[in-house]
This record gives structure tokens, C-alpha cells and sequence, in this order.
């Protein structure tokens, strides 16, 4: 079971980083997105993906799946979800401020010389 | 009493939601960041001295056993790093009075500074791996906001790169965490770096390079420097001055204390990689701090200069060049500060970045003049100014381990140091004048320059009566088992 969640991370992790070398900002964001769902997927393995009952008391149950993963990739998504929406609202006001998507024609710094 | 060591994240915290509840009068919003600081720094001192005496102080969040809790410990270098960044903070908050702005005080501007002093303190005294995690993510969030407030062009287009940036790496940095719960089972620093030695050494090495790698990209070493040169070219100068001395500093505490808490006894092949990384990001740091006439950009390249030199003596993990690396830490931060807000106030005055068209400021403007050159003499590490001890004991411990060749790359760059902020002197400074440069009104600024500049001068001056607690600060470093004891781990 293990096997098949770590490879399905690595095609999530490929296509993120597939996203996010591309030129227009959505896709590379949408990118970012993925490359975070790849790695709470990773996070939920590590725990080692064991069957047990989901993680509440009850005292008829023997065994409990890992509930520390779990908290982590709570904390991780919420951080995730608002950085992806900081992000996306950075993205649309410089669409409007600098009429372009396309992150090649970025230049902000001026040069030398 | 242990209670205490929460008090310099938790204040900056309520400090930031008082700031964001108190509306749109700039005027109190100064007060209140400013005071919000100065209670943190004076708590921060007072822990200084507690620790100290009492050496480090540990707290279980909660109440809960040792490795179940999220715990803090203030050890000497944490608190050491504490204390220097609210002081810092507090005197770039004096200094944006002038610089910054009204409208971006108005805009949230002190409440996103005080949830990054909250971030970095929290990153420095954490004992959990997965809460500095979070820490990072806390004022990493409030850079971005930093970077981007006020909304200019360049500001776009350079924090959409350094958020991208941040958010791969953070990616990377909870995938690290995740596999090193897969083998170790732990999430609390000193309990995983007693567990980490019964685990196969090549899978360390793995998760090891996985966190040099994330580390690296957030101190900007290289080859992970490319994003920090034209993002931190982007906001203004307090803003900068905040990121050029706090942020890419947490990220090498961050590697000096997961390398000689995990990495350690593991092998070799950590070392080497660092011991490389390290010194090209020396060199690609000089070059870049020759190339360019522009002052922020060479005052940039000088951070990954830096950065170089205080991982070069960490990693050896000796005690002289433990020691060196925290003394070399602490006045880099400060004095990365300063030149930041002298340059400020330059730009200020000329409205030039470029120094090439700047000259003769010192008939209207010598104070300034006098303090620059005393920063810069200070950075290049003149010897009864601060940066001299942490680079002498970081060239004598790498001498002592036969690292003939990096200790002489260390040698070589304080004269590109020295070179590169000295022409900013002469360009700016000292040539012939040819236009008369209007008096504004700096007092605020130079008042805070100068006292930052003489911190770094007083650092210097008292390096030897500072020796203990630099001495215990690095213990840690050279004695990850002082640390692990302390922690509570059994």
C-alpha cells in the first residue's frame, strides 16, 4: 500500500514540478498547489499506512491508525491553503498592474550599466 | 518561572493583534510596535542573564512527558539570537518613522513586522522539529506581506518569484520532516538526535541533504542563492534591512542546529556537502559583491558572503570554530542592519542607488560619512571592531583541522569585503562634488543608524567580556549532548 501512495506522490510531484516550469503564473501556482497535495500524501505515509480504526477513543477498539501525521498534514494544509491564496491575489493584481501572465517578461530589477 | 521563555514570541504576537485592531492612526501604531519591542527586548535580556546562570531553560508546552509535548528550549545560542533580533527590530521600527512611509503604516506595516519578530523568535527557541516548521511558514508568511505592501512594480514582480521560491522549499521542508518521522519515529529535536543514531546512516545522509537543501534555499547558499539578489532588491529599505539581517539568519541557526543535532555522527558525506556549498557561496558572493555599482546590490551579496563564513566554522564543529560562528553570526546580524540603514538614509538623500552618481556627501552629511566607514571597517573585521573575533577564531579552527584552502578563501573575502564597501566610501563620500544635495529631514534615521553602528562598534569592544556567553551559546554546538540533557530527554 505504501509503494503505490510513494508512487503516486512522485507522478504528483513530476507534474508539479512540470507546472511550475512553465511560463504562465497560473499554471505554475496551480504547480505549487499540487506539489503540496504530493507531499501531505507523503506525510500520510510516513505515519506507515497500517489498518486500524480511525483515531478515537472508543474503548472496544485494539488498534489505532498513526494520529500524529494526521495533525501534521492538518497544520500543512491550512498553511498551504493560505499561502495559495495570498499567492493567487498576488498573481491577479499583477495581471492588473502589469498587464502580462507570462513570468518570463518579469523583470524587476534594473540592471547595471 | 520557566513560563518566561514564551514571552518573546508571545509578546510581538499580541502586539501585532493590538496593532491590527487599533485602525488607521500611524502616529499610535509607532508607539505601540515600538513599545511592544522594547518590553520584548528587555524580557529577552533578563532571560539572558537567567540562562546564563541557571543554563538552559526548557519548557513543555502543556505539561505533557518530554517527547510528546511540543517543547521550547532557550539555550545560550537561541536566546543569544533572540535578543539580537529584537533589538534590531526595535531600532529599524525607530528608523522606518521616517523611511517607510505613511501609507504603508497605515497598511498593516507594524503588525506584519511584529508576527515576523513572533516567527523568528519562535524559530530560534523551538525544540520541535515540526513547530520550527511552522515558525518558518509564520514569518515567512509575514515577509511575503512585508515584500509586497505598498505594491509597486518591481514589488510584484519579485515577490511573486520569492513566494514561489518559499513555497517549493516549504514543500520540501515538510517532505524532509516526513521521512524523518518514517525512520525515527519522533518529532522533538533532542529526542530524535538520541534515536537518530540507531537508524541506517544511509537514509540520514538522505534526509540530511534533503535538509540542506531546503535550509540552503531559505539562507541563500549556493547554488540556491539566485532568488535573494533581485528579491531583496525589491521592497524598501527597512524592509530590507529587517530581511537582510533576521531572515536568511534563521535559516543558517536552522542548519546549525539540525547538523549537530542529527547530522553529525552520521558520516562525512554531510560535511563535505556543506564544506563546499560554503565556500562557493564565498566566492560567488565576492564576485558579486565586486561586480555591480549599485550599493543594495552590494550590500546583498555581502548576506551570502556571510552566510558562507558562518557555516564554514560551524560545521566543523570544533570549539573555537563553534564559537567563532556564533560571534560572526551575532555581528553579522547587526551589522547588516546598520549598512542597510546608512544606505538608506543615502538614498534617501540622493534618490540614486547607483553610486556612481553620487559624490561628495561628506561636506553636508559627515556624521553619516564617519559611521558608514566605521560599519564598513567593522564588516571587513578591523580588529577592535566586531567582526575581527568570529573570523579569527573561524580561520584559526579551520588552520587547526588542515582546511588550509578554506581558510585562505575566508582571508581573501574579508579584502573583497573590505573593497567593496570601502568604494562605496570613496564613490559616495569622498569624490569631488558636483551638485548640492538638499537637506532633508534623516534625524530619526541617523539616530537609529548610528546607534545600530554602535552596538556593532560596542560588540567589538567588549568581545571579551562577552566571551562567556558566547562560549556557553556555542556549547551546544560542539556538545549536542549538553543540549539533548537540558532538553529533558532521557
Amino acid at each position: 500500500m505504501e509503494i503505490i501512495m510513494i508512487i503516486l506522490s512522485g507522478i504528483l510531484i513530476s507534474v508539479a514540478v512540470y507546472l511550475m516550469l512553465s511560463k504562465s503564473l497560473l499554471r505554475i501556482i496551480i504547480g505549487t498547489a499540487v506539489i503540496s497535495h504530493a507531499v501531505n500524501l507523503l506525510i500520510i505515509t510516513s505515519g506507515k499506512l497500517k489498518t486500524g480504526q480511525a483515531p478515537i477513543y472508543d474503548k472496544h477498539i485494539q488498534k489505532y491508525v498513526d494520529p500524529l501525521p494526521q495533525a501534521l498534514i492538518l497544520t500543512a494544509i491550512v498553511i498551504s491553503f493560505a499561502v495559495t491564496a495570498l499567492i493567487l491575489v498576488v498573481a491577479y493584481r499583477s495581471y492588473k498592474e502589469l498587464g502580462t501572465d507570462n513570468i518570463t517578461t518579469y523583470k524587476g530589477v534594473p540592471e547595471d550599466e | 518561572m520557566n513560563n518566561l521563555i514564551v514571552f518573546p514570541i508571545i509578546l510581538p504576537a499580541i502586539t501585532a493583534i493590538i496593532l491590527i485592531f487599533i485602525g488607521k492612526n500611524a502616529l499610535l501604531k509607532r508607539m505601540v510596535a515600538f513599545i511592544g519591542t522594547l518590553i520584548t527586548f528587555l524580557i529577552c535580556m533578563l532571560l539572558m542573564f537567567k540562562v546564563h546562570q541557571n543554563g538552559p531553560i526548557h519548557l513543555e508546552l502543556g505539561n505533557w512527558p518530554v517527547p510528546y509535548a511540543i517543547s521550547l528550549m532557550s539555550d545560550g545560542l537561541s536566546i543569544l539570537l533572540v535578543t539580537t533580533s529584537s533589538l534590531i527590530t526595535l531600532l529599524i521600527i525607530f528608523y522606518s518613522y521616517q523611511s517607510i512611509g505613511i501609507d504603508r503604516e497605515r497598511y498593516y506595516y507594524y503588525a506584519s513586522v511584529m508576527f515576523m519578530l513572533t516567527g523568528i523568535n519562535g524559530a530560534f527557541t523551538t525544540g520541535d522539529i515540526f513547530n520550527l516548521f511552522v515558525f518558518f511558514e509564520v514569518f515567512l508568511m509575514s515577509s511575503y506581506v512585508l515584500m509586497i505592501i505598498g505594491g509597486t512594480k518591481i514589488q510584484l514582480q519579485e515577490s511573486t518569484k520569492y513566494i514561489l521560491i518559499n513555497v517549493t522549499s516549504s514543500a520540501f521542508f515538510v517532505l524532509a520532516i516526513g521521512m524523518l518521522y518514517a525512520v525515527v519515529g519522533s518529532l522533538q529535536m533532542a529526542d530524535i538526535s538520541q534515536k537518530i543514531k540507531d537508524v541506517d546512516p544511509t537514509i540520514v545522509s538522505i534526509i540530511a541533504i534533503l535538509f540542506i537543501l531546503v535550509f540552503a534555499t531559505k539562507a541563500g547558499m549556493f547554488p540556491l542563492y539566485f532568488w535573494l539578489p533581485s528579491a531583496y532588491y525589491a521592497p524598501p529599505m527597512p524592509i530590507l534591512a529587517f530581511f537582510g539581517a533576521l531572515l536568511t539568519k534563521v535559516g543558517v541557526y536552522a542548519i546549525m542546529r539540525t547538523y549537530s543535532l542529527f547530522f553529525s555522527t552520521s558520516n562525512e558525506i554531510t560535511f563535505n556537502i556543506l564544506l563546499m556549498l560554503s565556500i562557493f557561496t564565498i566566492i560567488f558572493g565576492c564576485i558579486g559583491a565586486l561586480a555591480y555599482y549599485d550599493m543594495k546590490k552590494i550590500i546583498i551579496y555581502n548576506i551570502t558572503i556571510a552566510v558562507g563564513v558562518i557555516l564554514l566554522g560551524a560545521i566543523l564543529l570544533t570549539k573555537d570554530g563553534t564559537i567563532g560562528a556564533v560571534y560572526y553570526l551575532i555581528h553579522d546580524m547587526i551589522i547588516k542592519a546598520s549598512l542597510f540603514m546608512l544606505i538608506g538614509i543615502i538614498i534617501k538623500i540622493t534618490n540614486q542607488t547607483d553610486m556612481r552618481n553620487i559624490s561628495g556627501l561628506i561636506k553636508t552629511y559627515p556624521l553619516l560619512g564617519w559611521t558608514y566607514f566605521i560599519a564598513a571597517l567593522s564588516l571587513a573585521g578591523i580588529p577592535p571592531l566586531s567582526g575581527f573575533y568570529g573570523k579569527m577564531f573561524i580561520v584559526k579552527s579551520l588552520f587547526n583541522t588542515q582546511h588550509i584552502f578554506s581558510a585562505i578563501v575566508v582571508l581573501i573575502s574579508s579584502l573583497v569585503v573590505l573593497i567593496s564597501v570601502i568604494r562605496i566610501f570613496l564613490y559616495v563620500f569622498f569624490r569631488e562634488s558636483h551638485s548640492d544635495y538638499p537637506k532633508v529631514p534623516i534625524h530619526k534615521m541617523l539616530i537609529a543608524s548610528v546607534l545600530m553602528t554602535l552596538t556593532a562598534v560596542l560588540f567589538g569592544l567588549f568581545a571579551g567580556d562577552l566571551y562567556p556567553f558566547i562560549e556557553s551559546a556555542a556549547k551546544s554546538l560542539y556538545q549536542p549532548d549538553y543540549y539533548i540533557h537540558h532538553a529533558g530527554v532521557k
